[in-house]
């Protein structure tokens, strides 16, 4: 077999760019915690209203004792809720979604909270947003037909006057 | 050899693939005109979701599939030098994946398919659109077990010789193929079909779409290896060269091949259901997925500069204008390579896993893949279709002037296509969305873009129109009569001691199936033992 030098010679010129995105990728995900969403959690979508965690009264913004911040979001054929949250910035913030019916996606324009929201499993994205804004919340999967109507809003606040909402819950876990 | 019977066999499965094509463009022109809001009376959510999954099944499927059917015949006949083996198989298989599309049609067109080219559930179409899928599927598996046959005995009657390379890289589309609908077939049967039957109450979408992420990355190899394969065997003669190295070449498709199968998971980078490992794992298999891309980059550049410089041209890079570029496969592959540049930069934003949050199903990925699909890859389609139109027909093609102009406005158009539509996934347009409904200021910017893609989808639709027009003016008006032979390019490097790993894929299907294995196994099973819920049915 014949490899021209030239030619092996760009194999490994390949094989470092290959390997420099790579090695940027691992230090990334384990030096500076940069993943993708992937917590791998089933819940039992036909029945999120009655789940602890994903009942009506307990979505929105909590903060539990330790200051961690909770947003929980359901996502159902068109919107999402509640439909509008108010989260302070540099600050991390965890949000979880959960679908009622069918295959949703969300994300908030030019910042890297995104995810797949899928019917029986919770998805989960930690993220700060780095100055306060105004953002829409867009369902960026194909829904059915009323699928361009899904969006809702999502305000980033100065840090400072931020408030923490009043009733501040403890976790909850264990979905069913 | 029957040189009818072929050419009628590749002839018919171009055509199917063409008017696919030409159908799908006129529905993409709608599309960009119905979506941008600055046509009130057009608008209307049920006929564009129809639209775009009528559009997107018959380009990625349709056209796809038929195209590379119907090269495949005819690359063999003239690679190998022999009829194609159980013709009658091959006219059974056309009819079969023709029936599929016509079943599938029905509930597309009627609005009862609105579920898109990835039909994720628990959105349901109407069960014959399956049928038809699965019909295609099978249809074209039959061709796959034509291509291996035939370079099986071609193999037995030559021993110890080279397999051609142009039959050789079909004959991996051949594996890659039957290895890629594995997990979209399994799908198909076992979760949709039942679901949409109504003989399973429930199904899990998590399952669903680690089976489609199976298919869905190598699915864009089966459509772009036929753009390799006139890279490297038509190209260099074309030029008036010789191929670098043929060597290189079996090698950048064997790791095509095998590399392209077990990485899906980078379409899965934002969803719940796989963990993080798994998906870095596959994330890694997708950059050295890039490795054969670089490696044909080389290898038909320096081929082309071998040819440029036997035909007088000097300099570091001037030799590029010595090119024939009035060549039509000279300058489709030109205009082809600066969009996989364009193309291969996005595609290396969209591979880097966490990173994908920026982009995923934003405006930026149908601007990536119209730019690499659309682009790089149909645009090859068009200058292999010029090429062979005057050998199948016998008549010379009908103007070559006018191809030209129809591949630069090809990627003329494509250009003011798909460079608005990646802004517009920067600014954070979500993608399949039929209109602009949310009340924000960001959404105002979007406006000038949506704008400008009208127009490029113009330009598009009436350089369809002439590609079209080509060929029905060469096949059925041109008087003038043609009397060439496929032409495949010699190597520089003539091939000694070919390996015999490099003539055959019996070690190379071991080493996918360990690799599939390894990467699809336990996501696979994960879920027959973790507590899922399946979801209900929502159908048309
Ligand atoms: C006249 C030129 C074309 C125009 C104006 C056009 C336009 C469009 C538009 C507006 C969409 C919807 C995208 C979305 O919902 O985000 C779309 C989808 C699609 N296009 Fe094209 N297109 C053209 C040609 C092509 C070609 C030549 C191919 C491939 C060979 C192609 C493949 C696809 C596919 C696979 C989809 C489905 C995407 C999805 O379901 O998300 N298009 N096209
Ligand atoms: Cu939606
Ligand atoms: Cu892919």
């Amino acid at each position: 077999m014949h490899i021209d030098p030239l030619e092996k010679k760009w194999g490994y010129i390949s094989i470092g760019m290959a390997g420099l995105f790579v090695g940027i990728i691992m230090i990334d995900s384990f030096i500076h915690g940069i993943d993708a969403p992937s917590n791998v959690e089933t819940i039992n979508s036909a029945r999120l209203h009655l789940t602890k965690e994903f009942a009506e009264d307990n979505l929105g913004v909590q903060v539990d004792e330790k200051g961690k911040i909770t947003v929980r979001i359901v996502a159902a054929r068109y919107g999402f809720f509640p439909k509008h949250v108010t989260v302070p910035a540099e600050t991390p913030v965890t949000f979880r979604w959960a679908s009622m019916d069918v295959l949703h996606g969300v994300h908030m324009p030019m910042t890297n909270m995104s995810t797949m929201i899928v019917p029986g499993y919770v998805s989960e994205v930690t993220t700060s947003f780095p100055k306060p804004a105004k953002y829409p919340l867009l369902c960026n999967e194909y829904c059915g037909l009323g699928h361009d109507h899904m969006w809702s809003n999502i305000t980033v606040e100065a840090k400072e006057t931020w408030q923490a909402p009043s009733i501040t819950k403890t976790e909850e876990t264990g979905n069913e | 050899m029957n040189d009818a019977a072929v050419k009628k066999l590749a002839l018919s499965n171009f055509w199917v693939a063409f008017i696919a094509f030409i159908l799908a463009c006129f529905m993409g022109e709608y599309q960009v005109l119905e979506r941008s809001g600055l046509f009130p009376p057009l608008e209307s959510a049920p006929v564009y979701f129809a639209s775009v999954s009528t559009h997107g099944v018959l380009m990625a499927y349709v056209l796809t599939t038929f195209f590379i059917m119907g090269f495949g015949y005819f690359t063999a006949a003239t690679s190998l030098k022999r009829p194609i083996w159980n013709i009658k198989l091959a006219w059974t298989g056309f009819a079969v994946t023709l029936f599929g599309v016509v079943l599938a049609a029905i509930p597309l067109l009627t609005g009862r398919a609105s579920v898109l080219y990835t039909f994720y559930p628990p959105i349901h179409a109407h069960y014959i659109f399956y049928i038809g899928a699965a019909l295609l599927v099978v249809g074209s598996w039959m061709w796959c077990y034509i291509m291996i046959m035939m370079m099986k005995q071609w193999k037995q009657d030559n021993p110890g010789e080279p397999v051609p390379l142009a039959m050789f890289a079909t004959v991996a589309n051949a594996f890659l193929w039957l290895w890629t609908s594995a997990g979209v077939a399994m799908e198909v049967v076992f979760q949709l079909i039942p679901f949409a039957l109504g003989w399973m109450d429930t199904i899990d979408p998590g399952l669903a779409r680690t089976l489609f992420a199976w298919t869905l990355h190598p699915i864009v190899y089966f459509w772009l290896i036929p753009a390799y394969i006139a890279f490297y065997v038509f190209v260099p003669k074309q030029a008036g060269g010789y191929l670098f190295s043929d060597e290189m070449a079996r090698a950048a498709f064997i790791v095509l091949v095998v590399f392209s199968l077990p990485i899906g998971f980078h379409h899965l980078y934002m969803d719940p259901e796989q963990a993080a490992g798994w998906k870095m794992l596959h994330g890694f298999g997708t950059f050295v997925v890039t490795l054969p891309t670089f490696i044909t980059g080389f290898t038909v550049i320096a081929s082309m500069e071998i040819a440029a410089r036997l035909r007088g041209g000097k300099g570091l890079l001037s030799w590029i204008g010595s090119l024939p570029w009035t060549n039509p496969m000279v300058l489709a592959i030109i205009l082809s390579l600066l969009m996989l540049i364009f193309g291969g930069f996005g595609g290396i934003v969209n591979a880097s896993y966490a990173m994908n949050a920026m982009i995923h199903n934003t405006a930026w990925v149908p601007g990536h893949f119209h730019l690499i699909f659309a682009g790089t890859t149909v645009i090859m389609y068009f200058a292999i279709a010029y090429y062979l139109w005057p050998i199948m027909t016998g008549k010379a093609l009908f103007s070559k002037k006018m191809a030209l102009v129809q591949l630069w406005t090809w990627f003329i158009g494509m250009t003011i296509l798909t460079t608005p539509w990646h802004i517009l996934g920067l600014l954070g347009q979500p993608r399949r969305i039929s209109s602009v409904e949310y009340n924000s200021i960001l959404t105002l910017a979007w406006e000038p873009y949506e704008f400008a893609m009208i127009v490029g989808g113009l330009v598009l639709l009436g350089s369809a129109c002439v590609f079209i027009y080509i060929l029905v003016m060469t096949q059925f008006k041109s008087t003038e009569s043609f009397s060439g032979e496929v032409e495949y390019a010699s190597t520089y490097h003539p091939v000694k001691n070919l390996p015999e790993f490099l003539n055959d894929f019996t070690l190379w299907n071991k080493v996918i199936a360990g690799l599939m294995a390894l990467s699809f196994a336990i996501p696979i099973l994960q879920f027959f033992f973790m507590d899922t819920h399946g979801s209900s049915p929502w159908g048309y």
